[in-house]
């Protein structure tokens, strides 16, 4: 990932867009914070929020026109929020607070205000809170400009006489009854003496503003709508002189910021226009799901033309949505487990990549993601997170950065199911040709070993021109760990084989291995077991659904296999259920825990994932991937294979079966391939003895599926001890402790003679190598 | 990774050297970090014993650590 790829990510993720309120007020206040505040009663905070945009909070609490109001997610339910009355709420309980201001040393470049309206009010405010001298012309008797219109019980004069108090404390000279335009006040002569001059003199005054600028090639006055700079250098010019008569307090405050900016940036001989940001009134990007939002009209205040009470601001203030995104961060378990969203998450894979020195911070979160998709299909502008990731885990393959511990298991248990123990490619018995084959996949030859054969026979008998049996694995593990030359290799091991098949369409009944395979290979007739059984027939059997409900599940990686939603949907129904749709399915399903290997890499997300979808329905579930199954049984949800179905084993004891143990799973693995190869081909196999004969407690067997140690591994090391007599003795227990090191990780084991064979008590290992 | 050897008693022993264990210089190693650390060990034929809670304990949060690097 390059930082132009990071941006263009970054800036896909919403969820840091301003409210439409917000962006929609010419100054950006900031609604959901004020609307917080006041649902928790610190008015205090409110105000702070207001006043840290306005300048003149208590004018803009009574006269605001409210533009904010326009783009309020509420109008699409009733009615919008009433912002300024909870803005005059702050107001009026705090407005009067002393004023704390802090200036800085006070600066040799001096400003001109011309007008003392709002606007040219809020440059005055805006420079001289920075420590520039500010001398305002006024041509009246008072400040304020036109909202001395509004009568007093719209806006209280006493109000705005403590708004402007804060003029008291900068440095502004406030020079009334000053026309400027002529003679010594002449625009000339004040730029001459003034480091930049801001004309803010309102509409009417335009003619007379033009008069002034007759000497410019215009012959008129000119603003620049994006710096409010004119045609004159170091002349700026805003407000209703620039807006006209449709001028609002608002707008003028606004202009007031935006020349206060450029003024800045002109002083210190800095670009006018490089990176200014949002100025002005915008809409923002920000996507809101209003849906389950509950309808209750804007609050009214007890009495027109009074504030709220305490109890009305904090109910209104209840109204607001507060808008935000967080469309994926809803629904998934792993992106809330990181308590932030993909805008965050981006930037932080990309540091953990561009790390050289130093700690690799992000490593979980990158191998945690399930690569589902999911957050792709609800994200507004399609942001998917898993490829960030998968993106980020190849990389650290490829630069020997990925952590070995993390996918070394189902690594390992891959290269089992591809090794001579489980590898298998034949024509149907009796044949020397395939116009299909059927490619079960690891996993549901590791739960379901006898499925396997029954459908396989079940294939043989109804398939003209032979049905093919490929065992193996699909080269997942290898894909979603980030090993992207494995999954090559692999995929081109399966091409291979398929080639000496005669190269016919193949029939999958997992869909991770459909996926992988399209993936891998991207014209391969390849075509779900289930829509291949739904489109030819079941097998005849007596079918006990009773109407019963099932709720489906869809597997995260056949997401947008629309043909296979049918078709499993239809096997049900025939099976004689009735089909329940879970909350989030079909092209919006959620993964079942063991998608990217996330159940490696962090096994408490992956339990909170299995724990998330397996409470969404009562009904016992239905799947059609044996891990998806597999992991709802393991947290105790009555769950079906789509198998169980179509066999009419739909009790008690296929939908409550837990997931065999990893030991279990390669051996059924292998026993299925030897069976397959007497019962079917009728071939003679020896048996493979194991090395030494275990016995191992129940105890010891949860022991090692909790730390992934496989009978095969103590089988090892057993051997090992006992061949080299390499072994400890505890005299306490009198039981042989002893270790062996096949590969990468160390094995420990504790055990004892028993009989002819031996009985194990306990086992750990580490990966840190004993070197001496 | 100091205090490896705190356990009391020591009952394991070596069986080919018939030999309790005491504590030595042991090396560990994982990803190209190789560090020396006080184990126990047979004093006879230097066999290595790496007690359960060491091994899920501090060296698993070494690995950890070493893999994050």
């Amino acid at each position: 990932m390059d930082q132009e790829r990071l941006y263009e990510l970054e800036s896909m993720c919403i969820q840091e867009c301003p409210p439409g309120c917000t962006a929609g007020c010419p100054v950006h206040v900031d609604v959901r914070g004020i609307v917080t505040a006041v649902r928790k009663g610190d008015y205090p905070a409110g105000f702070a929020i207001l006043r840290k945009t306005v300048p003149f909070p208590g004018i803009i609490s009574r006269i605001c026109t409210e533009p904010c109001k326009n783009s309020c997610k509420r109008n699409e339910l009733d009615e919008s929020i009433e912002v300024r009355q909870l803005e005059r709420s702050c107001s009026d309980k705090c407005g009067s607070a002393e004023q704390k201001i802090l200036l800085p040393p006070l600066k040799s470049q001096k400003i001109a205000v011309i007008g003392a309206g709002l606007s040219g009010l809020t440059v005055a405010a805006d420079m001289a809170g920075k420590g520039f001298p500010v001398a305002i012309f006024e041509a009246g008797n008072g400040i304020g400009g036109s909202i001395l219109e509004f009568s007093e019980e719209i806006l209280p004069r006493g109000l705005m006489e403590s708004d402007f108090s804060i003029f008291d404390k900068l440095p502004v000279e406030i020079k009334l009854n000053a026309a400027a335009g002529k003679d010594e006040l002449s625009l000339e002569l004040i730029s001459n003496e003034y480091d930049a001059v801001y004309i803010g003199t309102g509409y009417e005054s335009r003619t007379a503003a033009d008069s002034w600028f007759s000497g410019t090639p215009e012959k008129r006055l000119v603003i620049d709508s994006g710096t409010l700079l004119t045609n004159i250098p170091k002349v700026f010019a805003g407000g209703s002189l620039r807006t006209g008569e449709s001028r609002t307090a608002v707008d003028s405050i606004s202009d007031g910021k935006i020349a206060a900016n450029s003024i800045n940036r002109f002083l210190q001989n800095a670009s006018l226009t490089a990176s200014r940001g949002k100025e002005g009134s915008y809409n923002s990007i920000l996507y809101t799901d209003i849906s389950g939002v509950k309808t209750s009209p804007a609050v009214k205040a007890y009495e027109t033309g009074r504030g709220y009470s305490e109890d009305e601001a904090r109910r209104e203030a209840e109204r607001c949505i507060l808008c935000q995104c967080l469309e994926c961060v809803k629904k998934c378990e792993y992106l809330a487990n990181y308590k932030a969203y993909p805008k965050k998450y981006v930037r932080e894979v990309y540091n953990n990549l561009s790390i050289v020195m130093g700690i690799h911070h992000a490593n979980r979160m990158i191998n945690s993601c399930a690569l589902c998709g999911l957050c792709k299909e609800l994200c507004p502008n399609s942001l998917d997170m898993g490829e960030v990731c998968i993106d980020a885990r190849r990389l650290m393959v490829d630069r020997g950065k990925m952590p070995p511990s993390t996918h070394d298991f189902p690594l390992r248990d891959m290269a089992f199911s591809n090794s001579e123990s489980f590898l298998l490619s034949k024509h149907q018995p009796g044949m020397n040709s395939s116009s299909i084959v059927f490619f079960p996949g690891c996993q549901l030859g590791a739960t379901y070993p006898s499925y396997v054969k029954k459908i396989y026979e079940f294939l043989c008998e109804k398939t003209e021109g032979g049905i093919g049996l490929m065992l193996g694995c699909c080269g997942a593990p290898a894909f979603w760990g980030g090993q992207q030359k494995l999954f090559e290799d692999t995929i081109s091991g399966f091409s291979e084989r398929l080639k000496s098949l005669g190269n016919p369409s193949v029939v999958t009944a997992c869909p991770s291995c459909s996926y992988m395979l399209k993936l891998g290979i991207p014209d391969l007739k390849i075509e779900s077991l289930w829509s291949y059984l739904d489109r030819t027939g079941l097998p005849e059997i007596s079918r006990n659904g009773s109407g019963r409900k099932l709720a489906v599940h869809d597997s995260c990686v056949s997401r947008y296999d629309k043909d296979l939603h049918e078709s499993v949907r239809s096997i049900i129904r025939k099976s004689g259920f009735e089909v329940e749709e879970l909350p989030g399915n079909r092209e919006k399903t959620t993964c079942c825990g063991y998608g990217g290997l996330m159940i490696y890499a962090d096994r408490e997300v992956a339990r909170r994932v299995i724990g998330r979808r397996i409470n969404e329905s009562e009904s016992d579930y239905i799947s059609y991937c044996s891990m998806c199954r597999d992991n709802f049984a393991s947290q105790g949800k009555r769950s079906y294979h789509i198998l169980d179905l179509i066999f009419s084993e739909t009790d008690d004891s296929s939908a409550t079966m837990k997931m065999p143990g990893l030991s279990q799973r390669q051996e059924s693995r292998a026993r299925l391939k030897t069976s397959l190869l007497r019962e079917l081909w009728g071939e003679e196999v020896k048996d493979e003895l194991p090395e030494v004969k275990l016995t191992i407690p129940e105890r010891v067997q949860s022991i090692m599926e909790d730390r992934m140690i496989l009978a095969s591994d103590i089988s090892k090391v057993v051997a090992y001890a006992e061949n080299t007599g390499n072994r400890f003795k505890n005299t306490l227990t009198g039981n042989y402790i002893a270790y062996f090191q096949p590969q990468r990780v160390t094995y420990w084991v504790e055990y004892s003679p028993d009989g002819d064979s031996f009985l194990i008590h306990n086992t750990y290992s580490h990966r840190l190598e004993i070197t001496d | 990774m100091k205090d490896n050897t705190a356990q009391s008693d020591m009952n394991i022993i070596c069986v080919k050297c018939n030999a309790v264990l005491t504590i030595g210089k042991v090396t560990l190693a994982y990803m190209g970090n190789s560090f020396p650390v006080d184990l126990y060990k047979c004093p006879q034929c230097g066999l290595v014993y790496i007690p359960e809670d060491l091994a899920l304990g501090k060296m698993n949060m070494a690995e950890k650590a070493l893999e994050d690097k």
